[in-house]
């Protein structure tokens, strides 16, 4: 315990974090700019992530051609799915591993827990994973008596911070040293004693904790990044360990995995695994990438289980803009370079998917429960520009405005909005004119009223004010 | 109607219509340049991840520093087990063993030198994944032979189905601020021994 212990400690959860999931964008959105330690912390963290994978993508000169490639594999995926589902599942059966399938979150929960009691247990040690966050596994397993201990750094933070992951790639990127050191000394059992706020202190206190639980865990839960259907492999791309920890130690391992995710071949990796580490974590690779295919005598666990997840995935499928979604490798590029993320943070969106892929993702996944996420986005494109897949989200966005219930105001807006950003000059002026027209409430971050034809739009709802700069020329500068 | 089934079906009715997707165009590198030195890039990337390099087999006893016990792939050439430590092979050993442990000597599967990725495929010389992940240092012995410039030339020399760990630099996190701290969980010291031919 540290010396103040005594002292009184403002809540550990920052006020973002206790939105209701289900409050609209533009609600949670003015909270949280309220925030300035939010805030602060994102800009820092966002703009280290930008300015690292800017330097590492200049180093390759095929990039664009990568992203050719990706994005047309990636599609390729799409139009042969069932075919490559049946593949991937003969595969990896071949191999020694049992393949499930789940229509849902409540399906794919059940299997697991149904799996983790055949093993003999009832806690797990898991890996990072957006589709174990998605169908709200830890919430579903706490519900029927079993324990789901996150291993991942960021991940454990925001579980004994009783909080919710803020980015894709950094959960608890709205945290800062001190904020953590807190949370450890209030909520870790085994902190030592007069633990500083150094960041290798921290991560010591981390390896610590979790080591004895890796050495003697019995089931582990895992994501997957890709799933190769030639060959019916697994493959987890991580960097503390905790991954490989959790895919080696235990005699059993629980991967749920997107049907999305799936690759055509193994060579495909030469492809993904040059834009994924570069897009996300701005690394040239990222330290460890474990790829496993059903289990191995002797090596690792016996008792290999992947679950194929649907959820909703199938209804976004059918939509034929819309599902280039589908070919999201959840780098967390766009979510970096998004203005009105770096603002607003992950907890705005109310949802698993953050930031610009949230946007066009959510809406589609649940239908019906975000159509105010194609809003959040001022159209400006840097999205779609680092995607490493080259997911057009502007479009969808625009694609998704189109389908989605809207008040008449709503799309007299965007289709003014269209008309303006379709000629870039009168956009920037329309920008300029909104800022200025906003100056009284710029610091509550809100606009009350558009100047017509917004104004219809404003009536009902507030409208994130746009940022000082132009984002033209705040992506112009960001970009290098 | 079962969940496979279902699924699959719903899938198929998704799909109705959408025709195929054109091929996927193949215009990325597959190699670099042939003046680069993949050597030389080879040991630049790994410095830059703090990993320690090393040069011919006569480095191995440096490069395991005062490692007592050190856990060995039962294939390991005996040529390798050079210097005063205890060399173990791991006959199926517990894991409490491998905690006991102070460093793993194993040798790898390709390398390579644009993204200083070593990489394990439970080939020769490279045993289990356990042994490599519970002893806080790795040292890595990598046959010239087995470097390559680029994750292209590396992937046909693994063995697909063969359980994999890519290994670019030690453990390290970024989880908070962003600054990268060197070893989580993961061997906190990684040393590489680069040999002939
Ligand atoms: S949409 Fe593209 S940039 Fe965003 S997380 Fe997915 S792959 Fe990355």
């Amino acid at each position: 315990m540290s010396t103040d212990a005594e002292t009184p400690r403002a809540p550990i959860v920052p006020a973002a974090s206790l939105l209701p999931a289900d409050a609209p964008f533009p609600k949670a959105a003015k909270v949280a700019l309220g925030m300035p330690q939010l805030r602060a912390n994102l800009a820092h963290a966002t703009g280290t992530i930008r300015a690292k994978r800017a330097r590492l993508v200049d180093e390759l000169d095929d990039w664009e051609r990568l992203r050719d490639t990706a994005a047309a594999i990636k599609a390729d995926v799409q139009h042969r799915l069932p075919e490559l589902a049946v593949e991937f599942e003969r595969n990896a059966t071949a191999a020694g591993a049992t393949v499930h399938w789940a229509r849902d979150a409540r399906e794919a929960n059940e299997i697991a827990a149904r799996l983790v009691r055949e093993a003999g247990t009832d806690e797990v040690v898991k890996v990072k994973s957006m589709a174990t966050q998605e169908i709200e596994l830890n919430e579903h397993f706490e519900a029927v008596g079993l324990k789901a201990f996150e291993t991942d750094l960021a991940e454990l933070i925001v579980q004994l911070a009783e909080d919710r992951p803020s980015h894709i790639l950094v959960p608890a990127i709205h945290y800062n040293r001190t904020e953590i050191r807190d949370i450890f000394d209030q909520r870790m059992s085994d902190a030592p004693a007069g633990l500083t706020d150094d960041p290798a202190a921290l991560a010591e206190a981390a390896r610590l904790h979790l080591r004895r639980r890796f050495l003697s865990a019995k089931a582990a839960v895992s994501g997957a990044n890709f799933a190769v259907a030639e060959t019916g492999s697994l493959v987890v791309v991580e960097s503390e360990g905790n991954g490989r920890m959790c895919l080696t130690m235990p005699e059993t391992l629980i991967s749920v995995v997107g049907i999305e995710k799936l690759l055509p071949r193994f060579a495909d990796l030469e492809v993904f695994m040059q834009l994924l580490p570069r897009s996300s974590t701005g690394e040239r690779m990222n330290p460890y990438t474990s790829v496993w295919t059903g289990s191995r005598d002797g090596d690792g666990p016996k008792d290999v289980h992947v679950i194929l997840l649907d959820n909703g995935r199938t209804g976004v499928l059918a939509d034929e803009v819309g599902r280039q979604a589908l070919s999201c490798i959840r780098c967390s590029a766009c979510l970096n370079v998004c203005p009105v993320y770096e603002r607003t943070g992950g907890h705005a969106y109310g949802h698993v998917y953050p930031g610009p892929i949230g946007a066009i993702l959510a809406p589609q996944l649940e239908p019906g429960r975000h159509d105010d996420l194609p809003y959040a986005s001022s159209l400006c494109g840097a999205c779609y520009e680092v995607c490493p897949v080259k997911i057009d989200i502007p479009e969808v966005l625009v694609h998704l405005r189109q389908q989605g219930p809207h008040h008449a105001g709503e799309r007299a807006v965007m289709g003014a909005a269209k008309a303006v950003m379709a000629r870039p000059r009168l956009w920037r002026t329309a920008l300029r004119a909104a800022r200025f027209g906003s100056m009284p409430w710029r610091r509550k971050g809100f606009m009350r009223r558009l100047p017509w034809p917004g104004s219809k739009w404003t009536v009902s709802r507030d409208m994130p004010t746009p940022p000082k700069e132009d984002f033209r020329d705040w992506w112009k500068e960001r970009r290098r | 109607m079962s969940a496979r089934e279902e699924i699959l079906e719903r899938m198929r009715r998704a799909l109705e219509g959408a025709g195929e997707a054109p091929p996927a165009p193949r215009e990325y590198r597959r190699a670099l340049d042939p003046e680069v030195d993949i050597v030389e890039l080879l040991i630049d990337r790994l410095v830059d991840y703090k990993a320690n390099v090393h040069h011919g087999l006569d480095a191995i006893p440096e490069a395991l520093g005062g490692a007592k016990r050190v856990v060995v792939p039962g294939d390991l050439p005996e040529e390798w087990q050079l210097g005063g430590a205890d060399f173990v092979p791991d006959e199926a050993l517990s894991t409490a063993d491998l905690d006991g442990m102070d460093a793993v000597l194993t040798g790898c599967a390709a390398a390579v030198a644009v993204s200083g990725t070593i990489m394990l495929d439970a080939g020769a010389a490279q045993g289990r994944r356990a042994i490599t992940l519970v002893p806080d240092h790795h040292v890595v012995v990598v046959r010239r032979d087995r470097i390559v410039g680029h994750l292209a030339e590396a992937l046909p020399m693994l063995d697909p189905t063969a359980p994999q760990t890519w290994i670019s630099g030690p453990s390290a996190t970024s989880d908070i601020e962003l600054q990268r701290v060197e070893g989580v969980h993961g061997p906190r010291r990684l040393d590489v021994v680069i040999v002939g031919p």
